[in-house]
């Protein structure tokens, strides 16, 4: 009877950690349905992209306070997570406070540190509710963030106030045991009080619960981050190490597009040639997207990499002005529909047509054609996300395969194609200029 | 005035410096022309020997590219690169972040490899080199406020060419609230300047001017026509035209020569 702790823990543990891996490797499915892209160049810079973006948060410091508020809660919970190592440990080996003997004075001192974060983190979430519910800060409440996704976001930071509730918990029964291994500490020395009236007996059931609540609890949120906007904590890391080192103007030229206009330009080439062995299957299906499909992986990664947060959204010039365009509203509409063609796969073992797209099912033409390419999503965004690449990789789709640009723009290109420039003059008259005024 | 064309010097055995690339607004719109002029006027009063085009320069594409029209941008770019390549450019400058963008980021794969830049970049140089000097002007003490084309800001990173320009002429800078890499768009990229914005309740450059305007400023400077454009008429309709002018950074330049 004595290992039935060890066993139920031990087991609870490896469901937990079997239920997360099936959940990554379904979203890791989903992302590969992308298309190719190599983004595998200049490792160097991109590990140093990714220890400035993600590990160092460089671009959260655009705005100071959430900046430095994220900065505590990212930090608090990495370097808690360290105590979890020893949680880990005392519930596979059934000990209690594992590294209290062996680091003796220092125990105390480190947990009074994880004390001292645990604090700093709940407040810092006490102020996140407060900026999201309270004041509303406006990225907060756009139309996109209706239900689901206003929820995940106080869900996280609710879960994270109870998980370090759950830690000083622990700590201020310890406080009033008779044979305490640890403490008092710092923080919850203030609320040992609370306990101070119960028996020794109670007291343990108190600490025990507070144990396996903590540990559960953690587990469990292992398990949300999947589903979560919150999933960002693992995918900004590889997000932004495979982010476009290019400089953000520079749009990628089709390759399949480079063949046929080499040929069309090339008067040797003959039009009626059949296409070489080496080119088939080189053109994609289609130009551009239609569907999630139609993107590549690293735009696919984007989507479950968004964590929400609105920044991209607030510095868009068509959506300050009041346009429907959000790049943000971009990003979840591409996972929604990735986890739905996800599904859809885990039903019927591969893809079945659903009538549905990404285009207009989900992301409207008028949302597409009201982007000016500022790229200031791209710049904004906190995990190096890129939306414009989406948006543009669907007007390509709607240009190229559909022909359905607005009129004014099929005006400017049949300029483009016949006089050499997007307004109806000339190419003759192209040093005019000169001789005036 | 002087624009020699590559035609020209290649007939004559001569090979400029520096290829000035127009720009089809540069080239037609109104507006822009005189920027074009003013660079001219620079680059004469520099020494620089440089040529155009001229009626061999066409559309580089970016509109097209932008709009989804991948198969233009490309015909497009093939078509310029033949005749680039056919004179054997290597250095060019542009008054117009789109070309300039475009020239530099997207013709190399497509086999145009060139030096590429901005007219604010070349001037800085001109500048820096002592090749030009800023000789008296208006624009001492007067209150300048840079709006930072998107193409040249956020695109390619390049925030300072401009200020630096701008800074000789002794004027006072100032910053809108959102500059450099968090510079708001005046409306105009991602073809928007050919067409009219989906349905709304502001046009992007009012945004933009409105901000501008916030600076109090003499002049609203610009690194792009398009921005020019824009700016230019977010202006007029806040009825500010008579306090407040809108002048690309090279002609602000070629105003401050003796
Ligand atoms: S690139 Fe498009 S979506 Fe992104 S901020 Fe600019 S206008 Fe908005
Ligand atoms: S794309 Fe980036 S900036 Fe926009 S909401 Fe997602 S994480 Fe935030």
């Amino acid at each position: 009877m004595q290992y039935v702790d060890n066993i139920v823990f031990v087991a609870v543990l490896a469901l937990a950690i079997l239920w997360f891996s099936k959940q990554v490797g379904k979203i890791r499915r989903n992302i590969n349905l992308g298309r190719d892209i190599d983004r595998t160049d200049n490792k160097s810079a991109r590990w140093q992209t990714m220890l400035r973006v993600a590990f160092g948060q460089s671009k959260m410091q655009a705005r100071p306070i959430p900046g430095i508020l994220h900065f505590i809660v990212y930090a608090g919970f990495i370097l808690i997570n360290i105590e979890v190592l020893e949680i880990v440990l005392d519930g596979v080996l059934g000990t209690h406070r594992l590294f209290a003997e062996p680091l003796g004075g220092l125990y105390d001192v480190v947990i009074n540190f994880f004390e001292i974060l645990a604090v700093l983190v709940i407040t810092a979430c006490v102020v996140f509710l407060i900026r999201r519910n309270v004041i509303k800060v406006p990225r907060f409440t756009k139309p996109e963030m209706k239900g689901w996704a206003t929820r995940d976001g106080n869900n996280i930071l609710y879960i994270e106030i109870i998980l370090m509730l759950a830690l000083l918990t622990m700590n201020a029964t310890e406080a009033n045991f008779e044979h305490a291994v640890a403490g008092p500490f710092l923080i919850s020395q203030y609320l040992a009080p609370i306990f101070s009236g119960m028996s020794q007996d109670t007291l343990h059931i108190v600490e025990r619960f507070a144990w396996w609540f903590h540990i559960i609890g953690i587990l469990a949120f292992l398990n949300y981050l999947p589903i979560s906007k919150h999933f960002h904590i693992i995918l900004a890391f590889p997000n932004t190490w495979y982010s476009n080192l290019k400089a953000k103007g520079s749009f990628p030229n089709m390759e399949a597009v480079t063949k046929e206009v080499k040929m069309m330009l090339d008067p040797t080439a003959d039009p009626f040639a059949a296409p070489s062995a080496d080119d088939s299957g080189a053109a994609p299906e289609r130009f551009g997207a239609k569907d999630v499909t139609d993107l590549n992986w690293v735009n696919l990664m984007n989507a479950y990499s968004c964590t929400e947060c609105g920044r991209c959204t607030s510095e868009c010039p068509a959506n300050m002005t009041g346009k429907k365009l959000s790049p943000r509203k971009v990003m979840m509409d591409t996972r929604d529909r990735l986890e739905e063609v996800g599904k859809n796969i885990d039903l019927n073992g591969e893809f079945k047509d659903d009538g549905k797209s990404l285009l207009d099912d989900y992301i409207s033409r008028e949302e597409l054609w009201a982007c000016t390419s500022c790229n200031a999503c791209v710049q904004a965004c906190p995990v190096n996300i890129d939306p414009l690449s989406i948006i543009v990789q669907m007007r390509n789709f709607l240009v190229m395969e559909e022909s359905a640009a607005p009129q004014e723009l099929n005006l400017m290109m049949t300029n483009v194609e016949n006089n050499g420039a997007p307004w109806q003059f000339a190419q003759a008259d192209r040093l005019n200029w000169k001789d005036e005024a | 005035m002087k624009v020699p064309t590559m035609a020209e010097m290649m007939a004559a055995g001569q090979k400029p410096e520096v290829l000035f690339w127009v720009g089809c607004a540069g080239s037609f719109d109104d507006r822009a022309k005189k920027i074009t002029r003013a660079f001219v006027q620079l680059l004469n009063k520099a020494g620089v020997s440089f040529a155009v085009l001229g009626t061999e320069e066409s559309c580089t594409g970016d509109p097209a590219k932008r709009a989804g029209n991948e198969f233009l941008f490309q015909m497009q770019a093939m078509m310029n690169i033949e005749v680039l390549n056919g004179y054997e450019v290597q250095s060019i400058v542009t008054t117009c972040p789109h070309c300039f963008n475009t020239l530099k980021n997207e013709y190399p794969e497509l086999g145009g490899k060139y030096e590429v830049m901005h007219h604010t970049q070349f001037l800085k140089k001109l500048l820096n080199d002592g090749r030009l000097k800023v000789e008296g002007g208006s624009y001492k003490g007067k209150r300048i406020t840079f709006h930072d084309p998107c193409y040249l800001g956020r695109a390619n990173d390049e925030y300072e060419a401009p200020r630096e320009v701008l800074s000789k002429l002794e004027a006072d800078l100032s910053e809108m609230k959102s500059c450099k890499q968090r510079g708001l768009c005046c409306g105009a990229g991602g073809a928007q300047m050919f067409k009219e914005a989906e349905k709304g309740d502001k046009e992007v450059n009012i945004e933009r001017t409105e901000q501008a305007l916030e600076t109090q400023p003499d002049v609203i400077a610009t690194g792009c026509p398009f921005c020019n454009t824009m700016m230019t008429d977010g202006v007029k309709i806040k009825e500010q035209s008579t306090k407040v002018k809108v002048y690309d950074v090279a002609e602000l330049l070629a105003d401050a020569q003796a």
